[in-house]
């Protein structure tokens, strides 16, 4: 069979100073230097075309697979290591600089869930033209029309104007449009970390039935390394822009949690972000994660029976209401240990401004391995304001397991403290006595 | 349920693009429904939470020929061809406007959409291509005052004599399709400069008021001194603009060499202008 998807030598180069808008000035100040640079420089090109030339950086370079129809195949990585550009090439939203790929059939991306959605429009007239913008065809849209509106739960208001829904229905109608998308291949980026859980696993549930009943193929690129292992048939791994592996999703998940989460040797303690590249929304952004012992250090390696405080650091941009904050920690095998959230503790209501929130795990809880540590924020029920970030890393190491006393590894995701009696029963008076 | 499966000789490739002028038929034809959305969206949008909706095109050439009439009638005593004024500005302002309409709006393509274009990809042609067809929508409700007002001066008033309306009538779409085209082409320039720079933007505006006065809208072609009229012919909108009062009035100047100047000219701007936008679209993401 050929392979529906066969990508070759694929790279993209960005420019530095390209991103974000010019101006004239800045073109005719850029032309003015470059003319100069010329003149004193005049070998600095030979040696620019091997390798990056300064302010470039290679998002991808030389990544090279095929695909089989039909497969659900995961995109694994760090955030900035280049599965976006991945599936931004693949979707055609861009160039690439190098390399070659092709598509056999038709291709629909979800970089984004509502893309196109008009707010005066009423969700009869955006189901139409959101699909049409995803590649459909009028026809095909109004045979699955009913159903669409069925998954998306909204009802009568499919005539009201989008601009008058609450923020989950509107995900819902566009979450619905796109489940019931019917490509031949399917690009799908972090478009499942909005919308609340419960619609999420609906779609997910949604698009592995597509794939596996009608032979599709899907690009599936996310963080929520459970739902790659649930979904996908295989999975690969990019860093630094290229392909470093490809494997089952275990192996995969594995490799990305062993770069991110180190051994027995510590882990990443703190992790800061500059003011222009930091993860958030017009809302809120973070500015600072950092694992912390009783005493305040710094640390990523912690004593079993010693508390660990998570303090998140974040810039409120705009005024915002109900906002929470959760911590979740996930083994190497991307299995969720516990999800904390400091709902109960957040004002009704926060002003601009820089605030730290901070939680602290009890000491001889978790079990003596390694942990990564997600941090994410959202309004419970609306969306996420902060999709979720795998941020550090942490080990427990050394003494004071509660499960035993041996420096064996022990099995299980927590090790909380179980307490134990033991007791000798008294000995049997009678024969014949029954048990209570 | 499955009969979209693998199509064959349905194939995609992805590669750095190289010539200067390639236009995708196929993905053109392939989202024609999109097309038919998006010209119903801007329509819809246009006039939801106004009090007047698409009275509107009703009401602003109107307003406008009042203006000119006072201004540049009255005050300024510039000539009409012997036509009455309003019945002038009103037949004017079908090409002009048109013309004007889509620029402002074509003209932004990529600052307008970046957030959509960097999110899914259809051909980017289309929605300038959108804004002329949905724009074409509005100029058949622009011609409802001036077939009144062409209605009234034609049977009610002496001035009937001077409105020579014949066989030319049937050739009045061709200004408007010339229009049409040089408008598309003026946008995807403008597209192209303004994604780079975004100053260029309040230029534009202020270049679509100037390029106004150069065109025969408030003037006809025969007002200009004979040794002066190739500058003003220089301006491929003068032929359209001059065209259409020939074709539904009877009144107007032009040579065939100067239709087809204008019209080669229009064809050149056009082509220039699809492969001027093609070569922003390739990359436009990367730095908008």
């Amino acid at each position: 069979m050929k392979p529906v998807v066969e990508v070759e030598n694929l790279s993209k180069l960005y420019r530095l100073g390209s991103i974000g808008a010019t101006s004239l000035r800045e073109t005719l100040e850029r032309f003015t230097k470059r003319k100069h640079a010329a003149i004193t420089t005049p070998t600095a090109d030979a040696g620019s075309r091997a390798g990056a030339a300064p302010n470039t950086f290679w998002a991808l370079r030389d990544v090279s697979f095929s695909v089989q129809p039909g497969a659900i195949l995961g995109v694994v990585g760090r955030n900035g290591a280049g599965k976006s550009t991945l599936l931004k090439i693949l979707s055609r939203i861009t160039e690439p600089t190098s390399g070659r790929a092709v598509l056999r059939g038709r291709v629909v991306s979800l970089l984004e869930v509502g893309t196109g959605f008009h707010p005066e429009l009423t969700g009869r007239e955006n189901i139409f033209l959101n699909g049409t913008i995803l590649g459909m065809k009028r026809t095909e849209i109004a045979a699955k029309f009913d159903e669409i509106v069925d998954f998306a739960e909204v009802g009568s208001f499919i005539d009201t104007p989008v601009k008058r829904y609450s923020s989950g229905m509107f995900v819902r109608l566009a979450f619905a449009v796109a489940a019931h998308l019917e490509p031949e291949i399917l690009l799908i980026d972090e478009v499942l970390a909005v919308g609340d859980a419960g619609f999420q696993k609906k779609c997910l549930g949604k698009m592995g039935q597509v794939a596996s009943e009608q032979g599709r193929t899907v690009f599936f690129v996310s963080h929520n390394m459970g739902a790659v292992r649930s979904l996908c048939d295989e999975a690969i791994l990019i860093h630094d822009g290229r392909l470093t592996r490809r494997g089952t999703p275990d192996e995969i998940i594995r490799d990305y949690l062993a770069a991110t989460v180190p051994g027995e040797a510590g882990g990443l303690a703190e992790i800061t972000w500059s003011p222009n590249e930091a993860p958030g929304s017009e809302e809120i952004t973070l500015a600072r994660v950092r694992l912390t012992d009783e005493s305040g250090d710094t640390l990523s390696v912690f004593e079993a029976d010693k508390p660990i405080t998570v303090a998140i650091d974040y810039v409120v941009q705009r005024r915002i209401q109900g906002m929470r904050f959760h911590v979740s920690l996930t083994t190497q095998e991307g299995e969720i240990a516990f999800v904390a959230t400091d709902h109960l503790f957040q004002p009704e209501s926060q002003d601009p401004g820089r605030y730290t929130t901070a939680g602290t795990i009890p000491g001889r809880l978790l079990n003596r391995r390694a942990y990564a540590v997600h941090v994410g924020c959202s309004i419970p029920g609306e969306r996420w304001l902060v999709a979720e970030q795998d941020c550090l890393s942490l080990t427990i190491s050394g003494a004071g397991n509660q499960a035993s006393h041996f420096p064996e590894s022990w099995p299980g995701v927590v090790c909380p403290v179980v307490e134990w009696s033991v007791t000798k029963m008294p000995e049997p008076v009678l024969l014949g006595a029954t048990r209570r | 349920m499955a009969d979209v499966t693998a199509k064959p000789g349905y194939e995609i490739v992805i590669e750095p693009s190289r010539g200067w002028l390639r236009i995708d038929w196929h993905a053109l034809w392939e989202y024609r429904d999109l097309l038919v959305l998006l010209v119903q969206r801007d329509f819809i949008s246009r006039y939801k939470q106004t009090l007047l909706g698409p009275l509107w095109h009703f009401l602003q050439p109107v307003m406008n020929a009042a203006v000119y009439f006072v201004i540049f009638g009255v005050i300024a005593g510039i000539k009409t061809d012997g036509l009455p004024p309003a019945l002038f500005y009103l037949c004017s302002q079908l090409t002009w406007n048109y013309f004007a309409q889509n620029v402002n709006v074509g003209g932004a393509t990529f600052i307008n959409n970046a957030g959509l274009f960097g999110k899914v990809y259809f051909p980017r042609l289309l929605v300038p291509l959108s804004v002329v067809v949905a724009n074409f929508i509005a100029v058949g409700l622009q011609c409802i005052p001036f077939v009144l007002c062409f209605g009234y001066f034609k049977f009610f008033t002496p001035a009937a004599a001077d409105i020579s309306v014949g066989w030319m009538a049937l050739l009045a779409p061709l200004p408007l399709l010339q229009t049409a085209l040089l408008s598309l082409g003026v946008s995807l320039w403008m597209s192209a400069s303004t994604a780079k720079y975004r100053d260029l933007v309040h230029l534009n505006q202020y270049l679509i008021q100037l390029w106004m006065f150069a065109t025969p809208v408030v003037w006809p072609l025969s007002q200009i001194p004979a040794q002066w009229k190739w500058i003003a012919l220089a301006n491929p909108m003068a032929v359209p603009v001059e065209g259409l009062r020939i074709c539904l009035l009877g009144h107007g100047t032009l040579s065939a060499t100067e239709v087809a100047v204008s019209v080669a000219v229009t064809l050149v701007v056009l082509v220039t202008g699809i492969a001027a936008f093609q070569k922003v679209e390739r990359t436009v993401i990367d730095s908008v």
